[in-house]
C-alpha cells in the first residue's frame, strides 16, 4: 500500500467519522446559540434516534437488505419519521425540563439537562435492555471502486460511506440555507442575537426556541439512524460518548456558530483518524483534547466563533 | 460435644421418623459434613444455576453421599439479588458468612461470577475454609498474570491459598490462541485489545507467547470501543501487512464492528484473518451483518473446554450419566461443577477428618485427578494444570442468522 493511498483512505475514514460528529454538533450549537444552554441530553436524543429507527424498521418487518425500490420508499420514510419523533422528543424535553427554568440562573437548567440525559439513558436501558443491539443490515453494502467501477485499487469506499455523506451533507447545507435565507431562519437568528429586541419586533421568542429544539432533535435523530445503518450496533450508553465528541466539535468551531460546528465535527473526525494512524488509538482522546485546549488558548471563541456580548 | 449433639438428634429423629433415620445414623458413624454452594439460582441464570447444582449433586450421589465415614449434605445458596436477578456482592457476602458460621460446613463451592468470588474468597479464607469454583475464570483471583495491581494477594488475608479453580483461567486462552495461530500458518499478527481486564490480559499473554513462538508481533494496541469506528486503526493494520488480527475483547466491546470493517476495507482471508477468545463466543455476535464478514475473515475462537460430545474417557462417562439422570443437556458449567464436587469428596476422603484446614490442605494437594479432559493437578496458585481447549470457526449454516460456530480442533 502506497503512502498516498494510505492518506486517501484515512481521509475517507475521517470524512465519514466527521460527518456524523458534525451532524450532532449542529444541534448542540443551535440550542446553545438560542438559549445559552449546553443541552447534555442532546447525545441521548442521538442514541434514541438509533433506537427509534431500529424499532421502525422492525415494525415494518424490514430485517433484510433492501432492494432498490424498497430503499427509495422506506429509507426516506423512516428517516423522516425518526427525525419527526426525535424532534418532538427534544421539544418535549425543552417544555418539561428547560422552559420552566428559563429565568433561573444558568447553572440550574444545566443540571436539569444532565438529569434529562440520565433519564433518557435509563429509558433506553429499560426499553431495549443492556446488551449490544444489532442494527439490521438494511442498507446494501458493496464496494464502490471494484463492484461498480471495476477499478483495482488499495482504496476501499463502500456504499455505506456514501450513505453517511449523502445524508449528512445535504442536511448540513439544508440547515444552513434555512437559517440564512428564510424568514424563519432570520427570526431564529434575531432571537439568538437579542431575545428582548426580537420580541419587541414581534417575534414569538418561545416559538423560535421550540423550532430550534425541534430542528436540533431532528438532526440528532438523523445522525442516530445513519450511525445505526453504518456501524450496525447501538447501545444505551452510546449517546454520552458521541455527545461529548460533538460538544467538543461545537466548542472547537465556536459554540453558537453553525458553520463552525460543522467544521469542528470534520476537524475532530480527521484529527482522531490521524491520531489512530500515526500515534495510537489509546491516545486518541488525549490527542484530540490537547489540540482542543491549544486552539482554545489562542482562539477562545473557537475557530469560527466571534466574541459576542453577554446576554442578560 | 458434637457427638452428644448427634446422639440427641438421632434420638429425636428416631422418635419422630422411625427406621430410616436409624439407617442414616448407622451409615454415618462419624457424623455429617456440609458442603455449601453459592451462585445465582433465579431469573435468566436459573438454567445454568440448576445445571451447576446438578453437577455437584451427581458427584455426591456417585459417592452415596458419603466420604471417609461422614455423611455429605449439600446446602444450595442463591447469590442473586431478587431485585435484579443478577449476582449481588451483599448477598454473596451473606452466603459466605452463613457458610463459615455453620460448624458442619467444611467446603464452599462457588461462585459463578468472578466479581462475586472477589467478595467471598476473603471471607472463606479467614475461616480457613476451602473454596472451589467451577466457573470463575478471571485470572486475578489466583495469579498475577492478567491481573490488576495487588491481585491476588488482596483476596488472601491470611496469605494462604484457599481458593481453587476447576476451569482454566482466561489468560490460558492467550497462550492457546498463539499456538493455534502458528499452527494455522500465520506469521505476522497485530493484536488489539479493549483496554479492559479480561481483554487486555488475554492480549498480553497472547503477545508474550506469540513472540516466544517466533511470530512477528506488529503491535498490541488498546482501542476505544466506546467510539465504535475502527476503520482508521484497521487501515493502519492493513498497511503493516499483518496476516492475523487477534482481538482480546468480549461481545460488548466492539469486535462486531472490527470484523465488519475489516470486510469493508477488503481485509479478508486468506490475506487477513481474525481470532479471539471465548468472550466473543456468543451467537449474538454473528447477528445481522456480521455473518458474511465473520466468514470472510475466517473468524476463529478459542474456548476453555471441549464440546461435551467430543469428550472421551471420564468426560464421556460423566456426560452420559448426567444426561441419563437429568434428561437434559448439561449447561456450560454443569460438568465442571461435577468436577468440583468430586475434587471435594476426594479431598475429604484423603483428609479423613472433619477439619477445615486439613480438608483445605488435601484439596491443595490434589494430584493427577481423573477429570473430564484427562488427568490434572492444582498448581501452587490453586489453578488447574489442565490446558485442553477447543477451537471453533464460523461456518455457513441454516440458522436464522446464516452461520454458526463449528468445532474445529482440540488445542493445547
Amino acid at each position: 500500500m502506497h503512502w498516498s493511498e494510505l492518506i486517501i483512505q484515512q481521509t475517507i475514514n475521517g470524512l465519514t467519522r466527521g460527518a456524523i460528529f458534525a451532524c450532532i454538533a449542529l444541534g448542540y450549537t443551535m440550542v446553545y446559540g438560542i438559549i445559552e444552554l449546553i443541552n447534555f441530553a442532546h447525545g441521548d436524543i442521538f442514541m434514541l434516534g438509533l433506537m427509534v429507527s431500529l424499532t421502525l424498521f422492525a415494525a415494518l418487518g424490514l430485517a433484510h437488505t433492501l432492494g432498490p425500490w424498497e430503499l427509495l420508499i422506506f429509507m426516506p420514510l423512516i428517516l423522516v419519521l425518526t427525525m419527526l419523533i426525535t424532534g418532538f422528543l427534544n421539544l418535549a424535553v425543552d417544555r418539561i425540563a428547560y422552559r420552566p427554568l428559563r429565568r433561573a440562573p444558568r447553572l440550574v437548567p444545566l443540571i436539569s439537562a444532565i438529569g434529562v440525559s440520565f433519564m433518557l439513558e435509563n429509558l433506553a436501558l429499560v426499553w431495549k435492555g443492556p446488551y449490544v443491539l444489532s442494527y439490521p443490515d438494511v442498507f446494501p453494502s458493496f464496494d464502490i471502486l471494484r463492484d461498480v467501477f471495476h477499478l483495482e485499487s488499495e482504496i476501499y469506499v463502500t456504499s455505506k460511506d456514501l450513505l453517511v455523506i449523502g445524508v449528512t451533507i445535504p442536511l448540513i447545507f439544508g440547515l444552513h440555507f434555512f437559517v440564512t435565507r428564510t424568514f424563519w431562519g432570520k427570526a431564529m437568528r434575531a432571537t439568538a442575537q437579542d431575545p428582548e429586541t426580537a420580541a419587541a419586533m414581534g417575534i414569538d421568542v418561545e416559538r423560535m426556541i421550540m423550532l430550534t429544539c425541534f430542528i436540533g432533535g431532528a438532526l440528532a435523530g438523523a445522525a442516530g439512524m445513519v450511525h445505526g445503518l453504518y456501524y450496525n450496533i447501538g447501545q444505551w450508553w452510546m449517546g454520552y460518548q458521541a455527545g461529548l465528541r460533538a460538544f467538543t466539535a461545537a466548542v472547537l468551531g465556536g459554540i453558537g456558530n453553525m458553520p463552525g460546528a460543522a467544521l469542528g465535527g470534520f476537524v475532530i473526525g480527521f484529527l482522531s483518524t490521524w491520531s489512530d494512524q500515526y500515534i495510537s488509538a489509546r491516545w486518541t482522546n488525549a490527542v484530540v483534547f490537547s489540540i482542543l485546549i491549544l486552539v482554545l488558548v489562542f482562539r477562545p471563541h473557537g475557530l469560527l466563533g466571534e466574541p459576542a456580548p453577554e446576554k442578560h | 460435644m458434637k457427638r452428644s449433639n448427634a446422639l440427641a438428634g438421632m434420638v429425636l429423629v428416631l422418635s419422630l421418623g422411625g427406621i430410616s433415620a436409624a439407617v442414616d445414623a448407622a451409615e454415618c458413624p462419624k457424623g455429617k459434613i456440609k458442603i455449601y454452594t453459592s451462585w445465582p439460582l433465579q431469573g435468566a441464570m436459573l438454567p445454568e444455576g440448576t445445571g451447576m447444582k446438578n453437577g455437584v449433586e451427581l458427584a455426591l450421589i456417585q459417592n452415596n453421599n458419603q466420604a471417609a465415614g461422614y455423611c455429605l449434605e449439600m446446602v444450595n445458596l442463591d447469590d442473586a439479588s431478587p431485585q435484579t436477578g443478577k449476582w449481588d456482592g451483599a448477598v454473596e457476602a451473606e452466603n459466605a458468612n452463613k457458610a463459615v458460621a455453620d460448624p458442619d460446613a467444611m467446603v464452599y463451592i462457588g461462585t459463578y461470577n468472578s466479581g462475586a468470588a472477589k467478595v467471598s474468597m476473603a471471607i472463606t479464607q479467614r475461616a480457613n475454609m476451602a473454596q472451589v469454583t467451577p466457573a470463575n475464570t478471571y485470572p486475578g483471583l489466583t495469579k498475577k498474570q492478567g491481573a490488576a495491581p495487588g491481585e491476588p494477594e488482596i483476596y488472601r488475608p491470611r496469605g494462604i491459598v484457599s481458593f481453587f479453580r476447576i476451569p482454566p483461567a482466561d489468560d490460558i486462552q492467550g497462550t492457546v490462541g498463539a499456538n493455534w495461530a502458528k499452527k494455522l500458518g500465520h506469521h505476522k499478527v497485530y493484536i488489539l485489545n479493549d483496554q479492559e481486564l479480561y481483554g487486555k490480559g488475554i492480549a498480553d499473554v497472547f503477545e508474550t507467547e506469540a513472540k516466544r513462538l517466533g511470530l512477528e508481533v506488529l503491535g498490541n494496541e488498546g482501542i476505544d470501543y466506546k467510539q465504535p469506528d475502527q476503520k482508521p486503526v484497521l487501515t493502519k493494520i492493513r498497511a503493516t501487512g499483518a496476516d492475523l488480527i487477534y482481538m482480546g475483547a468480549v461481545v460488548e466491546t466492539g469486535a462486531q464492528v472490527v470484523i465488519r470493517q475489516m470486510k469493508d476495507l477488503g481485509m479478508l482471508a486468506p490475506k487477513v484473518s481474525f481470532m479471539g477468545p471465548d468472550g466473543l463466543f456468543e451467537q449474538e455476535l454473528l447477528k445481522a451483518a456480521t455473518c458474511d464478514a465473520a466468514m470472510g475473515v475466517d473468524m476463529r475462537i478459542t474456548f476453555a473446554s471441549k464440546p461435551f460430545e467430543k469428550m472421551t474417557g471420564k468426560g464421556a462417562e460423566i456426560y452420559k450419566l448426567y444426561k441419563e439422570r437429568y434428561k437434559i443437556e448439561p449447561t456450560s458449567y454443569a460438568l465442571y461443577s461435577w468436577e468440583a464436587g468430586q475434587v471435594v469428596v476426594d479431598a475429604i476422603k484423603r483428609a479423613d477428618a472433619k477439619d477445615r484446614e486439613k480438608i483445605r490442605a488435601a484439596i491443595a494437594a490434589t494430584k493427577d485427578f481423573d477429570g473430564l479432559n484427562g488427568k490434572w493437578s492444582f498448581d501452587a496458585n490453586g489453578d488447574t494444570t489442565m490446558d485442553v481447549m477447543s477451537g471453533f470457526k464460523v461456518v455457513k449454516a441454516d440458522t436464522p442468522v446464516g452461520c454458526k460456530y463449528e468445532f474445529d480442533a482440540v488445542l493445547k
